[in-house]
This record gives C-alpha cells, sequence and structure tokens, in this order.
C-alpha cells in the first residue's frame, strides 16, 4: 500500500477483475493467483485461451508460469533489478511513452539515471534470467497496447517490498499502462477483506478513508463526530508493537482475529513478546494458537453468522449477510466491541451493522455515496464521493490521485538472510490453493484432501539428502526448527524449499526471518536461509 | 447492429441481429426448454430438446443455435415440436436410473422437470441401460455417471471457464461418456475441484458431497453473501436448512464471479459448524481456560484495559484488528481504540 500510495497516491488496485480479459499482456510478478486467487487465476487462463500474451515473474514453475508466453524465473528478491533491467531496455530502445512521462509524471531523470547501471547483461547475471528473455518482455510489455501488471505477496512480502511496488509503478508509467480498462497495476489482496480493513483505518496512523490523524482537520471531524479528543501522535505498527511489548512499554493488547502466533514472522519472538504482556484478549471463532496464550478469550462470530460488508481486492464494497445464528453462546465481533465500549464508559449505540456503515461513510469520503441499499445487489468500487456517483472501475484515468506519477529511482536491496555454508538452502514461503491463512484446516473436506505440509523440495537436492515424496526432513533456520513431509518436485529451483503456513503441526514461521520493510513493516515471508536434514 | 423482427407464437419480437431464436424467445417471455445451452458456454447445440418449428425449414430446428431471421415465424410447441421433445426425454429416461425418489437433485433437475411437464415416464423402449460405479472417492464431488445425459455443460464449463480442460467426451456412442483422460477418479487428474462442473449439470450427475443428505432443494433457504477467503470477492448463496448452513451453491448474478468459484469457497464453508468453534467465553485462571459468561469476561477485559491505561497511559495498550472481519467491526475497533482507549496503536497484518 505504501508503495503504491507514493508513486500514485493511493494504494489499491488500479483496476478490475474484469479487466483481466480485456487486456493484451498480463504481466504477472510474484503472484500464483491460480493458488492464492483462484477465481482471477481462471481469469486469466481464460484470457491466455483468448490470445492474450502472459509474462509471468516468479522463481517456482507455477501453473500460470507453465502457461505463459515467457517464464522468467528470478532468483529470491531480484525483483528491482529485474525491473530496472526492463526499463533500462525499453529506455535505451527508445519504447517509453514519452507523451505520458512528460505530460503525467514527475522524476524522470533520476529514473533515468538509475536504470542506466541496470544493463541486460548485468541484470542477467543479478536476477538469473537470460538477457534475450528480458529483451524480450521488454519489448512485449513496452509495445503492448494495453497491459495489465498483478502482483502479491511475492512483491511485497520483502524487506525491500514497498520498492519493489514502486519500481513495477515505475515500468507501468513509463510506458503509460495506467488509467485503462485493460492497463494498470493491481496488488490481488491476499485476505478477502485487505482492502476493507486499510479503507477503515485499522491502521496506526490513519482514519478510515486513509486521513492522516496527524491532520488537524481530520482530527478535528473525527472528534466532532465521536465527541471526544483524539491522540494526535501516530500509533505503532505490529513488528514495533511486538518491540515495545518486550520493552515494557505495552502492558496489554486486544487482537480481533488474527493469529500472529502462527501467521507472523519469527513465531517464537512473538509469542514470547505476547507472553510478557500483561493482559492480552484474544476474539477468535477457533482456539488460535495467540489464543492459548490469552488471559482472556472472547468467542466472535464467522461471516455467515452477521452482517456486514466486505471491500475486495478491485475496491468493491460487497454486502455479507446474515443466514444463521452464532453458534454457542459466540457473538457477531461488532457486538462485542460495543459491548466493551459501553463497559468502558462510551457509548457506541448501533443497533446493526448498517448503522454502523452509515457513520462509516459519513466520516470517509471515498466511501460517502455507499450505502446498504445501493449496494443490495451488486457491490460499489471506491471511490464513490455521492449518492449518485456510479464508483470507479479504473483509478488514475486523466491525473494520479496525488497529481502527478512519481518515478523514484531504486537500487537493488539485497534479502536480510541469504543461505550461506552453514543454512545452505534459501526457504520461499506462500499459501497452497486448498488452504486459506485460518478456518480451511475446521473444514473437514480440506483438511481431509490436504491434512498436511508437504515442503516443495527440487528433485536434486532430494538426491543429494537420500528423501523421495512423502518423506520427511527437519527444517531449521537461526530462529527455530520443524518437521515437514517433502513433495519432490522441479517447479522449485535447486536450493530452494517451499512451505506454505497452513499448519500449526509445522508452524513454517518459526524459520522465517525476523526482518521487515522499514516503510511498511511487512515481514520478509518470502526468503530465509535454512538447514535440512532428513528424518528417519 | 440493425435489429430483426419475428414471430414466436403469434407474438412479434424485435431483436438484434446476430440473436439466436432461444434469445427471441426469451426476450418475448416464451419458454422454450434447454439442457446443453449456457449463456456463459459455448453452444453444441447437441441436445435438440430446444426445437421449435420454423415453416419452410426442412426440420425442426434447435433454437439455441439458429439464429434469428427478419420476418421468421417460430411455433415453440407444435404437434411436431412436442413429439419431438418427447422422444427425446423417453430416449434419455430409457438410460437414466429411475432414483427421483432418493436423488439429491430431485427439485433442481431439468430432466425431472421436463419429464414432468411432457407427461414422460420411464420405459417407453426397455432398451439397455449403463451401470457404471458412483465415482465419490474425493472429498468433494460425487460423479454419477448413469444420470449423466451428455449435455457437456461440464465439459464447456472446465474448459471455457477455468481453462483446465480435465474432462471431455470419450467413446462413442451408447457408450459415450464424460471423463478424465484415461477415464481416472478425479483425485488422479488434475482436477483441482473447483466444482464448475458441479454448478452447470442438470441432473443428479454431478453432486456436491458435503451436501448429500442434509435437505430436499426445496427445504433450502438461500442467502446471498461475499466470501470469506481470498480477496477477489466472490459472491455465492449459503445453503440454509434448519439454521445450518449445509453447502454453497453458486449465483449467476455475482458481479465478480458469476458462478465461477474455487474449492474453498464451494466447499470449505463448514468449519462455521466445526465441532471445534469457540462457544462462550473463556478466562485464564491458573493457567487453565474456565468458561465465563459474557458480563464476568467483558467486566475483566475492560477493568483490565481501564488499570493499564489508568497506570501506564494510553498507548499502553495495542489492538490487531483483522483483514478477515466485516468493515463494519473494523470501522468499529479503530474508533474503539482511539474514542476509548486514546491510543493510535492499532494495525493488522494485511497493510502490505
Amino acid at each position: 500500500m505504501a508503495g503504491l500510495a507514493t508513486s500514485f497516491g493511493s494504494g489499491a488496485m488500479t483496476n478490475s477483475f474484469a479487466d483481466i480479459e480485456r487486456t493484451d499482456l498480463l504481466f504477472i510478478i510474484g503472484s500464483n493467483a491460480t493458488e492464492a486467487h483462484p477465481v482471477a487465476g481462471a481469469m486469466m487462463l481464460r484470457a491466455v485461451e483468448k490470445g492474450t500474451r502472459l509474462v509471468v515473474v516468479d522463481p517456482r514453475r507455477t501453473y500460470l508460469a507453465e502457461r505463459a508466453d515467457y517464464w522468467l524465473p528470478l532468483k529470491p528478491g531480484t525483483d528491482i533489478p529485474l525491473l530496472n533491467g526492463l526499463m533500462h531496455i525499453i529506455i535505451k530502445e527508445d519504447l517509453y511513452d514519452k507523451k505520458f512521462v512528460a505530460e503525467r509524471t514527475e522524476g524522470f531523470a533520476e529514473l533515468k539515471a538509475t536504470v542506466e547501471n541496470y544493463p541486460p547483461e548485468k541484470v542477467a547475471e543479478m536476477t538469473g534470467v537470460p538477457a534475450a528473455d528480458l529483451y524480450a518482455v521488454a519489448r512485449l510489455y513496452a509495445g503492448a497496447p494495453e497491459a495489465l501488471i498483478c502482483y502479491t505477496l511475492g512483491i511485497t512480502e520483502h524487506v525491500c517490498g514497498v520498492y519493489n511496488v514502486m519500481s513495477i509503478a515505475n515500468l507501468a508509467m513509463l510506458t503509460g499502462h495506467i488509467g485503462r480498462d485493460g492497463s494498470g497495476v493491481n496488488p490481488l489482496r491476499g485476505q478477502n477483506n485487505v482492502q476493507g480493513a486499510c479503507d477503515m483505518g485499522a491502521l496506526p496512523n490513519v482514519f478510515s478513508g486513509y486521513q492522516a490523524v496527524t491532520d488537524p482537520g481530520a482530527r478535528a471531524g473525527f472528534e466532532k463526530a465521536w465527541g471526544v479528543r483524539l491522540p494526535d501522535k501516530a500509533g505503532l505498527m505490529i513488528p514495533d508493537m511486538f518491540e515495545a511489548a518486550l520493552a515494557g512499554k505495552i502492558r496489554a493488547m486486544y487482537i480481533m482475529g488474527e493469529d500472529p502466533v502462527l501467521t507472523d514472522p519469527d513465531a517464537n519472538h512473538v509469542r514470547h513478546a505476547l507472553e510478557s504482556l500483561d493482559f492480552l484478549v484474544v476474539q477468535e471463532i477457533f482456539m488460535s494458537e495467540t489464543a492459548r496464550i490469552a488471559d482472556v478469550v472472547l468467542p466472535g462470530a464467522t461471516f455467515a453468522e452477521k452482517d456486514g460488508t466486505f471491500t475486495n481486492s478491485e475496491r468493491r464494497v460487497q454486502r455479507v449477510r446474515k443466514a444463521v445464528e452464532p453458534v454457542g453462546r459466540s457473538r457477531p465481533d461488532w457486538r462485542i466491541i460495543c459491548d466493551l465500549a459501553q463497559r468502558m464508559g462510551y457509548a457506541m449505540d448501533y443497533a446493526w451493522p448498517g448503522d454502523i456503515f452509515a457513520e462509516t461513510a459519513s466520516l470517509t469520503p471515498i466511501y460517502a455515496g455507499i450505502n446498504y441499499q445501493r449496494i443490495d445487489v451488486c457491490g460499489i468500487q471506491w471511490p464513490c464521493p455521492s449518492c449518485d456517483h456510479p464508483g470507479t472501475c479504473v483509478l488514475h484515468a486523466d491525473r494520479f490521485t496525488r497529481g502527478k506519477g512519481l518515478f523514484k529511482g531504486i537500487d537493488h536491496v539485497p534479502p536480510a538472510e541469504m543461505p550461506d555454508d552453514q543454512y545452505p538452502y534459501l526457504l520461499s514461503t506462500g499459501r497452497i490453493y486448498y488452504h486459506y491463512n485460518v478456518t480451511t484446516r475446521q473444514s473437514a473436506a480440506l483438511n481431509a484432501h490436504r491434512p498436511e505440509e508437504m515442503a516443495m523440495l527440487n528433485p536434486a537436492d532430494a538426491a543429494g539428502l537420500c528423501v523421495c515424496t512423502g518423506d520427511r526432513v527437519r527444517v531449521t533456520s537461526r530462529r527455530g526448527t520443524l518437521v515437514t513431509r517433502v513433495e519432490v518436485t522441479d517447479r522449485v529451483p535447486a536450493g530452494m524449499i517451499w512451505m506454505s503456513f497452513h499448519y500449526w503441526e509445522s508452524p513454517t514461521n518459526v524459520l522465517t526471518v525476523n526482518a521487515f520493510d522499514p516503510i511498511s513493516k511487512t515481514g520478509e515471508y518470502k526468503v530465509a536461509a535454512v538447514k535440512l536434514e532428513k528424518v528417519s | 447492429m440493425a435489429d430483426v423482427t419475428l414471430t414466436i407464437d403469434g407474438k412479434k419480437v424485435v431483436v438484434p441481429k446476430g440473436a439466436t431464436i432461444h434469445d427471441a424467445a426469451q426476450a418475448a417471455g416464451v419458454f422454450i426448454p434447454t439442457f446443453c445451452h449456457d449463456p456463459e458456454l459455448s453452444k453444441p447445440g447437441a441436445c435438440r430438446i430446444c426445437v421449435v418449428e420454423v415453416p419452410g425449414m426442412r426440420n425442426l430446428p434447435a433454437s439455441c443455435v439458429t439464429e434469428a431471421a427478419e420476418g421468421m415465424v417460430v411455433h415453440t410447441s407444435s404437434p411436431a415440436v412436442i413429439e419431438a421433445r418427447k422422444t427425446i426425454l423417453e430416449l434419455l429416461l430409457e438410460n437414466h436410473p429411475n432414483d427421483c425418489l432418493t436423488c439429491a437433485k430431485s427439485g433442481e433437475c431439468l430432466l425431472q422437470d421436463y419429464a414432468y411437464l411432457y407427461g414422460v415416464r420411464f420405459g417407453a423402449f426397455g432398451g439397455e441401460r449403463h451401470r457404471y460405479p458412483v465415482e465419490e472417492e474425493n472429498n468433494f464431488i460425487i460423479r454419477d455417471m448413469n444420470k449423466c445425459i451428455l449435455c457437456g455443460k461440464c465439459v464447456r464449463a472446465c474448459a471455457e471457464r477455468q481453462a483446465r480442460h480435465i474432462i471431455d467426451f470419450t467413446c462413442r456412442g451408447f457408450n459415450t461418456k464424460v471423463a478424465t483422460a484415461m477415464d481416472q477418479p478425479l483425485t488422479d487428474s488434475d482436477c483441482i475441484f473447483c466444482g464448475s462442473c458441479v454448478a452447470v449439470c442438470p441432473t443428479g450427475a454431478l453432486l456436491e458431497k458435503a451436501m448429500l443428505g442434509k435437505g430436499r432443494r426445496w427445504e433450502i433457504g438461500k442467502v446471498r453473501t461475499t466470501c470469506p477467503f481470498c480477496g477477489v470477492g466472490c459472491n455465492f448463496d449459503l445453503n440454509v436448512k434448519d439454521g445450518k448452513v449445509i453447502g454453497v451453491t453458486a449465483n449467476p448474478d455475482s458481479p465478480v464471479n458469476g458462478r465461477d468459484l474455487c474449492v474453498k469457497g464451494r466447499f470449505g464453508i463448514d468449519y462455521v459448524h466445526s465441532p471445534d468453534r469457540l462457544t462462550t467465553p473463556l478466562i485464564k485462571k491458573d493457567g487453565r481456560f474456565v468458561e465465563a459468561d459474557w458480563d464476568e469476561a467483558l467486566d475483566l477485559v475492560a477493568q483490565k484495559l481501564g488499570e493499564v491505561k489508568a497506570a501506564f497511559g494510553p498507548d499502553a495498550v495495542a489492538a490487531l484488528s483483522s483483514a478477515r472481519c466485516t468493515n463494519e467491526e473494523n470501522y468499529l475497533l479503530q474508533k474503539f481504540m482511539r474514542a476509548v482507549i486514546g491510543t493510535n496503536n492499532i494495525d493488522h497484518c494485511a497493510r502490505t
């Protein structure tokens, strides 16, 4: 979010999912859509079958990679050199959109000076991608009438995640591939309501609608509506909260619907931080790894047991409808928060979530024109400033949210930890098709189909370790250790082991590195050094 | 594009050039039965149940693949049309299990509906029947090819919507069968169990395994909602009976996904009623969780948060919100932290 917010002025998908089937070229980088966003992945496959060209940038030979015109299997963590290399060729060969660059952007000279240092031969060496493919892809992308970039956590879950995103934005602006049906830069959100949680201001620096807490005007509006004085300093981001907990500065935490012990990097560190709190309350639907160490556990309700809205990746606000009563004595999470506020002396009187949404819309300009009646049948994509506004399918059509698009020259930032003699394998992580971050292990059907981790290991490495598919290996990093079964497959390159993070029995994040992007504070889940031993 | 005007069962109707007779009939509000036709899929014109009579044409054309023409006169239920449809249904029923009493699709089966509509019964010819084993070893889909009428919608949904091409027609004539490569079970194919085939099947040949025996189709209430898994934001219908979610079916009006879903959305919602759900507040006493009532738990949380705030200031409290929860809940939690506790220490893991 921070990357696109810097380059364009807003951190969201610039296009709609429907644009996947309206473009001439799909440029998929750090996104395994057929596994992580299956219905979007199917759109991509349909587009390819109808003639859309496909470029996939991924260290793994994903299903999309197999069906791509060009698969660029870069070394993990070399996205910036690769993108700079493409831009180097595009500028050298005069393939960039001079009119767009002149009229819609600023900072081109800086970008040009930086990418000058990334000639294809050097980039080929840095990334492992042949120079001929760099030339071909650069020409293909620059020459496509419409070109759509999609990326996911393969881009953002690095110590240079924000810079990776800004490099992607550079490439799109350089060629003018932004702001039209079928052209733009699209982060596919990992979870159902990532976009919404950000939009709603569940962030330490902004209220809903990205209104800064440090902006006296914005603060005054919320103070008036909420009837209280509000703090004017930005709060802490997650990794800093854990550090503050360890330092005794944060004494109590309220965690709603997250399981950082399972899902945050360097899990043992996180567990230690949470255990050092005076008080931890966890609101959950299952006894999560984090809930186990709580002082109080409050049972929340699932999406099927409450009304509300989710905002999807393409900024579409859609209804969630209650179908059944909450099980047992569990309660909708909104109700729990209201009850708690009442007890702490602050009235939160909402008859149902529709009232909460109406308050949100009244304080959030990008949501101002949205209400439950309007989205009863078909959701609306923000920004939607008024009730007669149809919503916005494509962002930045005539101007960027920030005015002019901002080029930034960005240099290579290596991963925090690379394999060495002691920890010779590179661990990368992600999601598999049959599971989601949480709750799918409690689905009888899904869990029966994929009951345990099958870490991906290249045949060359498997031969060296004398393991076959189904055998178990011990994976150890500087931070933790676990045992997992392996699937021997050449979908991963030699030297890499790839694991999902769905299984508490083999909690991958005890291995991942406690290193974060300095701006977004997103963990580097995609690169860590590990060693492997066969378990007999 | 130019329009054409035609007459269907005495009604004049104007449609854009290129529209089929079936499209025109829909526009005129005239019912024509279909098995193999699907507006989102290619048109094989295979099942012939949609035949109509057009004076001047040699045979009864299939309305789903015959273009409407200027001045065309169409009869959708003339005696010749009815006779043709009845014969098609008799032939289909001849090789179909007489299983409507226990079939899970009963009540939502096109073959059953049309047999009722045209008064066609089993056993007109006394011909041969298939005796295929029912495929039920996977966790998601039951395939009973004895109930397949070879409309091919599953084949086209797999190829044209999912671009996976897992199943196709195999063999010829009476032995024609929809199968994976080498007729292996789905679990041994590259099938990803998205269930798009189930969504388009007009009979009981493809069924949602988890919904089997959970309720007759007419007893099931449907509540449209948004999927709780990834950020694509698919819509679907929760199928509800007796206060329980028993499954998920696609809703063609879904703006992002139409009837497409993935294995998690279509088959993974059973977690809602998992026996592992937390059903009561818990308070840890002497290192063990003890069940509590809401008042006790909420009072304790309010007291503890209040104590920390009083002793160490509001910034000694922090909250994690959730990309799984609704907008309304995320809004409320940040409001709670800012307005009630008095800190901006609120974040969630999916910030990037």
